[in-house]
């Protein structure tokens, strides 16, 4: 856990205060909303179709369990008793009263956590790994530079008004759950021959109307170093980005217009400027930042403790263990994710009652600590293996055990058309519908690993691009209509999917995607071959014969 | 969504309303023949063409402090002057979210 300094705390109070403020000359009238508007985006608050929506940032995924209770009580007291996780590692609560915002951020300020930043064109929560300090294999736990980053850019003059909103993302694994080759700049913690600590940095990426895999702009960039250099690629979209055209305005834009070598150029004049500079970073500033992350005493603790081997007879217990537990960098300890996705239920949408127990789990079981990760799920980052069948009963009965992780019914969906209002579609009934159609957990484990990722709009927060199916919602003679893409993946072999075909109405989804899986369990080699292993043998050909012969 | 500048130039296909967000919770309302605001659609002043459209509209964004966001949707009015939402955008708007979660307050 990282503990904030007295820094933070001020800052947050203060803007606390000053919105309160805002928000009372708003609805006596002194402001207008033309003016208003730009101060509430500033704190998370957006308006939305039925009211207004408060995004909360939950910086790289990290809450312990007094923050994650204090988004409980929110979502009891200002909102409806329930939270939506999003995909960037933030919570968001859809019915929100302005006049009572002050007081939720406030409630929220107590604990340190606060919605700077969470919209607007700056740089955004910087997320991260949600396994991070404890995935085995790991560089070194990736939070530590996602602080640094946070801490120098949180409120930073040049970040404030950059041409678009910006968005980095840090993991520190050979394999990418952050999903960083869709962000504007990405980056990998890496070790050089030397043995020292360092960046491959990747700029470039990103989703929404134009999607673009972000590409590597530099090899290594030394720790000490990182700070410069993502400055200088600011500076350098700060110079070019289109101010101008809103749909242009992104850096991933920027560098395909100008072409990554003429772009990295830029960014290395701009660089040899100002790299040995204050923001060379000491050894002493990393160090202060690493000591604020604290660890748990682990104990000493068997590989296969009696508990889990007794269990291990329950096919319940290990269908959701087989899934949910992934193994831990400590031995005798597993990451457990709990899967927000329930047959029939909005994907991330978590209630008071849930979080709040959540948070009693996370203190027996946890350390106090819980995570968020991009896909929409939760997880309890240090838990022992002789106390999983004992966690797993309880998560049971709060309804937080379905045994679906990176199966087929955990889809990441944005609220769509049922929230938002940007949306062209529904996104979170066809989730809902697709839950039930493959509730069938046998058949879901049959069909192995498959993400479907559901966007209400081309604005993609939903990820569709990146979803093994990837399904979009759009408008046409005023009618929800579909399309879908086969074989994209966020991971660290990142690509978008392909289109195969027209678009469907909201009543086929669900036939299509079965149709699809239909095709894919007909032409797999063997059950191990995954459902993008076929599609990249065999291109998506087939699946749009097999979709499209009966349509 | 359409902002109400770039509303200034549509043409009204038929009967249509002003709606907009209530300024200190964010409900849903709907500007009324009394130049005020109702959270009960039936209470809306219907307008027919484009200029009613556009003075209602006009109006309605002048009143900044009672809703924000005002814009034009369209309705379907029934021989018995009962009046429903035109799309299911507005469908959503009136009756909460289509996912099974409770719509009311
Ligand atoms: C409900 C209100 C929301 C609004 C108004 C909104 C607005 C937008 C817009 C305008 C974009 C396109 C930006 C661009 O690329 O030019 C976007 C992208 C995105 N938003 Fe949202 N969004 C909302 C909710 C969410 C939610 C619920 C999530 C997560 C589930 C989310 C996460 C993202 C992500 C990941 C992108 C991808 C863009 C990229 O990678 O370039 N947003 N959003
Ligand atoms: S993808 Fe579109 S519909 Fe979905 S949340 Fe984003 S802006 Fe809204």
């Amino acid at each position: 856990m990282y503990a904030y300094d007295e820094i933070d705390r001020t800052l947050v109070n203060e803007r606390v205060s000053e919105f309160r403020d805002q928000v009372k000359r708003r609805l006596s009238g002194e402001l207008t909303e033309d003016e208003f508007k730009i101060l509430r985006l500033q704190n998370g608050v957006y308006l939305q179709l039925h009211a207004y929506m408060f995004r909360v940032a939950i910086p790289y995924g990290t809450l312990a369990t007094n923050q994650l209770r204090a988004l409980a009580h929110v979502a009891r007291k200002y909102d409806r008793g329930y939270g939506h996780f999003t995909t960037r590692q933030n919570i968001q609560f859809n019915w929100i009263k302005l006049a009572e915002l002050p007081d939720a951020l406030e409630d929220l300020a107590k604990v340190g956590i606060h919605a700077m930043q969470t919209s607007g064109n700056n740089m955004r929560n910087v997320t991260s790994d949600q396994w991070a300090g404890v995935a085995p294999g790991e560089i070194e736990d990736p939070r530590i530079w996602s602080e640094l980053i946070r801490q120098h850019t949180t409120l930073h003059p040049e970040f404030s008004f950059l041409p678009r909103k910006f968005k980095i993302a840090i993991t520190a694994s050979d394999h990418d759950r952050a999903a960083i080759k869709i962000h504007d700049i990405g980056l990998r913690l890496i070790k050089n021959e030397k043995g020292e600590t360092g960046f491959e940095v990747l700029v470039g990426g990103g989703l929404g109307r134009t999607p673009f895999i972000a590409k590597t702009i530099k090899h290594f960039v030394h720790g000490r170093d990182i700070l410069s250099y993502i400055e200088a690629i600011l500076r350098v979209y700060n110079q070019y980005g289109r101010r101008d055209n809103i749909y242009k305005a992104r850096i991933k834009i920027l560098v395909h217009e100008l072409g990554i070598e003429k772009f990295s150029r830029e960014v290395e004049d701009e660089w040899q400027h100002i790299r040995n500079s204050s923001l060379e970073i000491d050894d002493e500033v990393i160090e202060d930042i690493r000591s604020r992350f604290t660890y748990p005493a682990y104990e000493k603790l068997p590989h296969m403790p009696d508990e889990l081997r007794q269990a291990a007879a329950d096919p319940d217990f290990e269908a959701w263990r087989k899934n949910s537990v992934a193994p831990h960098k400590v031995q005798g300890y597993s990451i457990v994710t709990i899967s927000l996705k329930p047959t029939g239920g909005p994907p991330g949408d978590a209630t008071a009652e849930q979080m709040d127990a959540l948070a009693d789990l996370a203190d027996k079981y946890s350390f106090g600590e819980i995570r968020v990760g991009h896909e929409q799920n939760l997880a309890l980052p240090h838990v022992a293996k002789r106390d999983l069948p004992a966690l797993w009963k309880a998560l049971d009965k709060l309804g937080l055990a379905t045994p679906n992780v990176n199966l087929i019914t955990d889809i990441i969906a944005c609220p769509g058309l049922d929230y938002c209002s940007l949306a062209n579609a529904r996104s979170i009934p066809i989730a809902q519908e697709l839950t039930r159609r493959f509730a069938n957990h046998e058949l879901a484990n049959l069909i192995g690993r498959l993400h479907i990722n559901i966007s209400g709009c081309i604005n993609a927060c939903g990820h569709h691009h990146v979803g093994h199916i990837g399904i979009l919602g759009v408008e046409k003679n005023g009618e929800e209509v579909y399309q879908i893409t086969i074989g994209g993946r966020a991971d660290e072999s990142a690509a978008l999917g392909t289109l195969i075909g027209p678009g469907v109405k909201f009543d086929e989804v669900a036939d299509v995607v079965e149709d699809i899986v239909e095709a894919y369990l007909a032409l797999r080699e063997r059950p191990e071959e995954l459902f993008m292993d076929t599609v990249k043998r065999l291109g998506v050909e087939p699946f749009k014969e097999r979709v499209y012969a009966t349509r | 969504m359409t902002s109400p500048l770039e509303q200034k130039k549509i043409k009204i296909a038929g009967p249509s309303i002003v709606t907009a967000n209530r300024t200190w919770d964010g409900i849903v309302v709907y500007r009324t023949t009394a130049k005020s605001w109702s959270a009960d659609l039936s209470e809306a002043a219907i307008v027919r063409n484009s200029d009613e459209a556009k003075a209602l509209l006009a109006e309605s964004i002048a009143d900044d402090v009672g809703a924000i966001g005002p814009y034009i949707a369209p309705v379907q009015v029934g021989a018995d002057g009962k009046i429903e939402p035109g799309n299911l955008r507005e469908q959503i708007r009136r009756t909460g979210v289509t996912i099974g979660q409770s719509a009311q307050a």
